[in-house]
């Protein structure tokens, strides 16, 4: 591959992927129409690919030769999958079925009349087209800027979009140091969670003395809720082949391995497609653009195992070990895989690389906040209308991204707090909703940025709970080899089981906030020293919703089951026999037309009553 | 040189050095569990945190490096509340049975836990899934007192190359195990109990064989004769207040015999006869064109090691049966007809460095008989003193009995890595130059505590290539050089322990600082050199009793009578047995 | 002893491709991971006898690849059946006889929580509640869901899943 070659497959391919844009007005175009659908895990779990199979079939059987239909990563409305999008007219249907293909093809592709019912409705109730809902033009896509445009199995279509180019300008135009200066300038800072500056973390691999370096990336997303490296892999595979390839030949590597959760079928088999592509093309291999740089890149599967995120693990287990962190120093810039001086970045982070090489520092610097640069992917899930992948600039406040791209709270209910950064993370409370989200201003109210999980509570969440289940989370991942967090977080788990069965005294408060900070100082590795986080947070905010279990043996957002109790209000009971027959514990009772009783001692509290009864009767006390 | 500063007080120490190690050389001591230098380097248990000035969390001390400029605080009140929580989280986790612990006093999580001040109850809450395993003849596992130090995993494949035993399941469950958490006798174990010896709490011990013995003492029908290896009386000492390297060979006859043995004789001598045995069986092997090289097949971890993973080699190890088998078998078929005694009122008692002698014992049987019947580490023969209120160290000195605790500077020799080969080359240089006025004494190629020792003697013409190996993991590479057929040695000694036998896993247990400090193994086997440079007779067949057993009872040394009463054979066993 | 307690029905077609694989990831730096991804794809599970081959194989100690069989949750050292009964023990299930439920399973197929049938038809998994307390007892096949289950009708249900086979 020589850059005359890559500008020609840039040329040729940009006639298929140039109009892949609303109102697009380009011209010589290869095709009229554009029909991309969703190829990624959330609505591949929901047929999209016999969707995509049957609109293949209809246009050749119709002859629509002006028609392209392709697939695309992610466009980051997974509530809405799956999902087509019909370019340049930026029809956005969602919810789309197999059946329904038909009638796109004939309705819209041959008569030119877009499928009303099919069509996104936005937060406000009107149909958008694509480029102007809301939760997406609020958005700044950076990492995410090929994912839901191009086809990810196709590397023609990245090259088409200045794909490698990036990796040619600096083999070609930039030594070592320039490269590294220039991620350094742009302030781009880990997007894993803890938000070292990228550029420093290469300067450390580069100075290492090594016979061998290796570049790393941590694909092993392992947040429950998260799925940002994944949309990435998914619906842009070369950039971050692209960007280990630019970091190799930063630091002196000449060897890569992904290190990817298991649990990423789809994210795995593209990969593999984009690297076997590379090294056709000989962008991977020896001599990558007749240049002395050589550089493959090797997957590795994960085997169901949270802590191999945190970086010394994910390299023992690449080793082929239980996945057990080690301390540092020494850092893995001066012995990480195999011994050797090693550079490990995420996918988000690796995905932002290239554009930086491309358009320069300033490029990037200039976005976002004064020490959080660029943007950054959050997962929105939870009491969220608009559940899905958002990309915003750094500094964007909680309200924005949850009001205006997220679509608000469902059912009209109260917004009470976001939880971060996953099992690391903690639960910023309301009244923080206009702080600029970034790394510093998280970490300063007790969470942290983490990977990007952003899960909404609202006001039927129980905070204990939350804690106590991410509490549970850690303990279940937890690697077992240092006693802060193997037995701490598991007696700190216990401490809150006993708050949410109503058995603790206000002491255990005191003792499990010591334990926490205990925790947070002594643990070997990041999983520990940030797991009593959520605990943390959750006492710092909502303190008072602790001392009412405690105290009042009750559970406020009606969640802890051993603290609630169900009755029947006499006033409201026709005596259906409705809740008694549907009873699992029997403890029901009452003649009919009569009001009726439970028993609470034999009352399991599964609720089935309360969602039985159409009088509203049974309440939660 | 680096400089730092720990609790304000200038440091100056070796760049690469650890806080802990940086720590110790001002005379603070920073505690430790998890942590054996050179061994078991996890930085898991985190009892080591120090507080480093700049950095957020705390650090442990044992694997941090020293770096210029760098202020330590070792005693601060976040310091010392942590190393208390750290350990009561351990012992929220830990069956506290301490009183009737083996290790109750001697353990170095009640230690911390006192220091500390620890209030055990503190984190009360549930508790792993404890595992026992008895299944072995040497050793027991007992999991509720394991506090996940990883220690034993770290020798056993480290040190040892046997790697039986590994952390399984991970989270609250990790615990330490077999695969599949099969019982400890269905795996490749050898029984070296290096284990037990590095194990901070009472989770790994050996089977006690106290109480057997006791009954035997107690019980009019049976004499009772005891014998005790080279390496019990350097380091019997020990266990006493008395300092390192303290031969204490005659207050342990005396000790002996208060506790009502009927005769006190020596493995020093049976020893002897192992030399007589193999160093004739060497220069048969080497003058008929025998399978070389030959293995010496004192050790049985490393029997069981060859049996088990090098089947193959079976052929080259020596036919004698270890000391303490060759013991057994001519006090119940010698020193019967001797003293006039029904072999089977006969009780052999040996005491051993060693906990897979205890294994041994049941391995060799003459005329139907064990030859062996009970075996005592050195540790059991300290609580069996201590439980009989002898005070060994007062006690006078006093000499074994006869005729089988007469022995040669050769047969004292045989605790410390090189001295069966030393031994051995002692008698084969006179048997292959029987004309020799003065034959060679002293081979110190074969000294020293190099995991892999080589040397190469020319004896009447004839030329002798030996090595010495001790500790597994450098047995393995030898095996597989003499798998490959690469090796041209004739003769090689094995022992499984790291230093020999003086470093047994029957020895008395020495606390972590002991062993970072002193030089343990050099000490125990110094006792043992200078024992046999101040004999006389320093040839094992120079020994009279010996020599008068031969004649009287035996004939000649590998000859028929000697090949039923001092030989035995050896077959493959399977790696493991699927439960 | 942990692990299934079936008798290894290996092939020896399946061995030798399983040795092949080894013989060649056995140059590679870390292989011991994908060896036993790739021998859990061949054997659906890890039992003792292709722990024993991987560890000779790859010269790593049994110790080793069962340590790391258990510390990552996609590794299995029990053989899934065609089938995957999972019996809710469940707060609303077992007060409503699930137990019973369970043990009837237990009964017919000769195997506990975890263990799958000889001829690899059935598993039998004790689950935590399902969800579906309204419905208890609660008895899951696959993806087929029967509520309100009586000891006696298991019987009948196994047979139905036989016929199919």
């Amino acid at each position: 591959m020589n850059i005359e070659q890559l500008e020609k497959i840039k040329r040729e391919t940009f006639k298929n992927v140039g109009n892949r844009e609303t109102n697009s007005t380009l011209t010589g175009m290869n095709f009229d129409r554009q029909i991309m659908i969703c190829g990624s895990t959330g609505c591949a779990s929901n047929n999209s690919q016999i969707i995509r199979q049957r609109f293949i079939e209809l246009v050749a059987q119709k002859h629509l030769d002006r028609i392209h239909v392709g697939q695309t990563g992610c466009f980051g409305l997974c509530a809405a999958g799956p999902v087509v999008v019909v370019y340049p007219d930026g029809t956005f249907y969602s919810h789309v079925k197999p059946e329904d293909v038909d009638e796109i093809v004939e309705s819209h592709l041959i008569h030119n009349v877009e499928v009303k019912r099919l069509l996104y409705v936005d937060a406000d109730g009107k149909i958008k087209p694509f480029n102007e809902i809301e939760s997406y033009c609020r958005q700044l896509r950076h990492a995410l800027r090929n994912c839901g445009v191009i086809d990810p199995e196709d590397i023609n279509e990245y090259i088409a979009r200045d794909g490698y180019f990036a990796l040619y300008k600096a083999l070609t135009e930039m030594s070592r140091d320039d490269v590294i200066d220039t991620v350094t300038k742009s302030g781009l800072r880990g997007r894993g969670g803890a938000g070292f500056l990228t550029g420093k973390k290469w300067k450390f691999t580069k100075d290492a003395e090594g016979d061998k370096k290796y570049v790393c990336c941590n694909a092993d997303e392992g947040d429950p809720g998260a799925f940002m490296d994944r949309s990435v892999l998914e619906g842009d595979p070369h950039c971050v082949i692209e960007a280990m390839a630019i970091a190799a030949y930063a630091v002196g590597a000449d060897r890569g391995y992904v290190y990817v959760r298991a649990e990423y079928p789809i994210a795995v088999q593209r990969l593999n497609i984009a690297l076997n592509q590379a090294r056709t093309y000989g962008l991977l291999g020896d001599r990558i653009f007749g240049t002395d740089f050589c550089f493959d890149l090797e997957i590795r599967l994960g085997a169901g195992a949270f802590v191999c995120g945190e970086e010394t693990a994910l390299m023992t287990s690449i080793e082929g070990h239980r996945g057990e962190p080690r301390p540092r120093p020494p850092f893995p810039a001066e012995k990480g895989l195999f011994g050797k001086p090693t550079l490990l970045n995420n996918v988000e982070t690796y995905a932002n690389v290239a554009q930086i090489i491309l358009h320069g520092a300033e490029s990037y610097n200039t976005i976002g906040t004064e020490r959080s640069k660029g943007t950054k992917v959050f997962a929105l899930g939870g009491k969220i209308n608009n559940t899905g992948l958002v990309e915003v600039p750094m500094g964007t406040t909680l309200k924005e991204i949850i009001y205006d791209i997220g679509g608000g709270i469902p059912n009209g209910k109260k917004f009470k707090a976001a939880q971060t950064g996953g099992p690391s993370g903690g639960c910023i409370p309301a009244s923080y909703q206009d702080i600029p989200i970034d790394y510093e201003s998280l970490a300063s109210i007790g969470s942290m940025m983490g990977s990007g999980g952003l899960i909404v509570l609202d006001e039927d969440n129980c905070m204990v709970d939350i804690a106590k289940f991410y509490l549970q989370f850690t303990v279940d991942e937890s690697c077992g080899k240092c006693t802060p967090c193997r037995i701490g977080t598991r007696r700190l788990y216990e401490m809150l089981c006993k708050v949410t069965e109503g058995k603790a005294s206000l002491e255990d408060l005191d003792k499990m906030e010591q334990l926490c900070y205990y925790i947070k100082d002594n643990s070997l590795c990041g999983l520990g020293q940030s797991a009593p986080n959520p605990v943390l947070s959750t006492l710092k905010y909502f303190r008072e919703e602790y001392i009412t279990h405690i105290v009042e043996k009750r559970c406020p957002a009606g969640v802890c089951k051993a603290l609630l109790r169900y009755e029947i209000d006499p006033s409201k009971c026709k005596g259906c026999t409705l809740c008694a027959r549907n009873c699992p514990a029997n403890a029901i009772s009452g003649t009919v037309r009569e009001p009726h009783k439970i028993d609470t001692d034999k009352c399991l509290k599964c609720g089935i009553c309360a969602t039985k009864c159409k009088f509203g009767a049974v309440k939660k006390v | 040189m680096i400089n730092l500063k720990i609790n304000n007080i200038p440091v100056c120490i070796e760049d690469g050095s650890t806080v802990l190690e940086a720590a110790r050389s001002i005379g603070i001591k920073i505690p430790t569990l998890c942590h054996l230098k050179g061994i078991s380097e996890l930085g898991a248990c985190r009892v080591c945190v120090v507080e480093v000035k700049g950095m957020r969390n705390l650090v442990a001390a044992c694997e941090y490096p020293v770096t210029e400029g760098m202020e330590v605080f070792t005693n601060t009140e976040r310091v010392l509340n942590s190393r208390k929580t750290t350990i009561e989280l351990i012992l929220s986790d830990h069956r506290k049975d301490c009183l009737s612990c083996e290790r109750n006093t001697n353990c170095e999580l009640q230690r911390l836990s006192h220091k500390y001040a620890c209030d055990s109850h503190r984190f009360a809450g549930s508790t792993r899934d404890f595992v026992f395993d008895d299944s072995t003849d040497y050793l027991i596992r007992d999991n509720s007192k394991c506090i996940l130090c990883r220690r034993c995993i770290a020798v056993c494949k480290r040190q040892q190359g046997v790697g039986v035993i590994g952390a399984n399941e991970r989270g609250f469950s990790t615990h330490v195990a077999c695969p599949f958490d099969m019982k400890l006798a269905n795996t490749p174990c050898v029984g070296c109990g290096q284990c037990i010896n590095v194990c901070p709490t009472g989770a790994l011990q050996e089977k006690e064989e106290i109480t057997r013995v006791r009954e035997a003492l107690s019980n009019p029908g049976k004499y009772v004769v005891v014998g005790y290896a080279p390496s019990v009386r350097a380091a019997l000492a020990e266990s006493f207040d008395l300092s390192l390297g303290t031969n204490c060979q005659g207050k342990i006859n005396t000790a002996l015999r208060y506790l009502g043995f009927d005769k006190v004789f020596d493995v020093n001598c049976s020893a002897d006869f192992t030399i007589m045995e193999e160093a004739n069986e060497l220069v048969e092997r080497i003058k008929t064109g025998g399978k070389l090289p030959m293995f010496t097949s004192c050790c049985p971890g490393w029997i069981n090691h060859i049996q088990k993973n090098y089947p193959e080699l079976l052929d080259n190890l020596s036919s004698c049966k270890s000391p303490q088998q060759m013991f057994g078998a001519l006090i119940k078929h010698v020193f019967s007809k001797i003293a006039k005694i029904d072999p089977r009122d006969l009780f052999v008692v040996t005491v051993m460095p060693c906990t897979a002698k205890k294994g041994e014992k049941n391995r060799t049987f003459t005329d139907g008989l064990a030859d062996v019947d009970a075996v005592l580490t050195t540790r059991e023969l300290s609580a069996l003193c201590k439980e009989n209120g002898i005070l060994l160290n007062e006690l006078p000195d006093s000499e074994t009995d006869r005729p089988f605790g007469e022995f040669s500077g050769a047969g004292a020799i045989f605790g410390a890595t090189g001295g069966v080969m030393e031994a051995a080359l002692r008698t084969a240089a006179s048997i292959l130059d029987p004309n020799a006025r003065f034959s060679p004494v002293e081979f110190s190629e074969v000294r020293g505590l190099a995991g892999v020792k080589s040397a190469s003697y020319t004896i009447a013409g004839q030329k002798i290539n030996v090595a010495v190996v001790n500790g597994l993991n450098s047995v393995n590479k030898i095996c597989e050089s003499v798998k490959q057929g690469e090796s041209d040695y004739q003769f090689i000694e094995v022992m499984t322990c790291p230093g020999g036998c003086v470093m047994g896993g029957g020895q008395p247990i020495r606390a972590t600082i002991v062993r970072h400090k002193a030089e343990i193994a050099a000490a125990r086997a110094g006792v043992l050199y200078s024992a046999d440079k101040s004999m006389y007779t320093r040839r094992s067949h120079d020994n009279a009793s010996l020599q008068k057993i031969y004649s009287d009872y035996i004939g000649d040394a590998c000859g028929e009578n000697a090949h039923k009463l001092l030989h035995t054979h050896y077959c493959a066993l399977p790696k493991y047995v699927k439960e | 002893m942990k692990g299934s307690t079936l008798p290894f029905d290996g092939t020896p077609e399946q061995e030798k491709e399983l040795r092949q694989k080894l013989a060649e990831l056995k140059t590679k730096p870390g292989a011991l991971m994908p060896a036993m991804q790739f021998a859990q794809g061949l054997y659906g599970y890890l039992p003792y006898e292709v722990q024993c081959i991987i560890a000779e194989e790859l010269n790593v100690t049994l110790s080793e690849v069962y340590g790391v069989a258990t510390f990552y949750s996609q590794f299995s050292l029990y053989p899934k059946g065609k089938y995957q009964i999972g019996i809710c023990l469940g707060t609303a299930c077992y007060v409503n006889g699930s137990q019973a439920v369970y043990e009837k399973l237990q009964q017919l197929l000769g195997i506990h929580s975890g263990e799958c049938t000889a001829d690899r038809l059935f598993g039998l998994d004790a689950t935590r509640c399902v969800g579906c307390c309204g419905m208890a007892p609660v008895m899951t096949v696959n993806n087929d869901v029967y509520g309100k289950i009586k000891p006696d009708e298991v019987e009948g249900i196994l047979a139905k899943y036989r016929e199919r086979d």
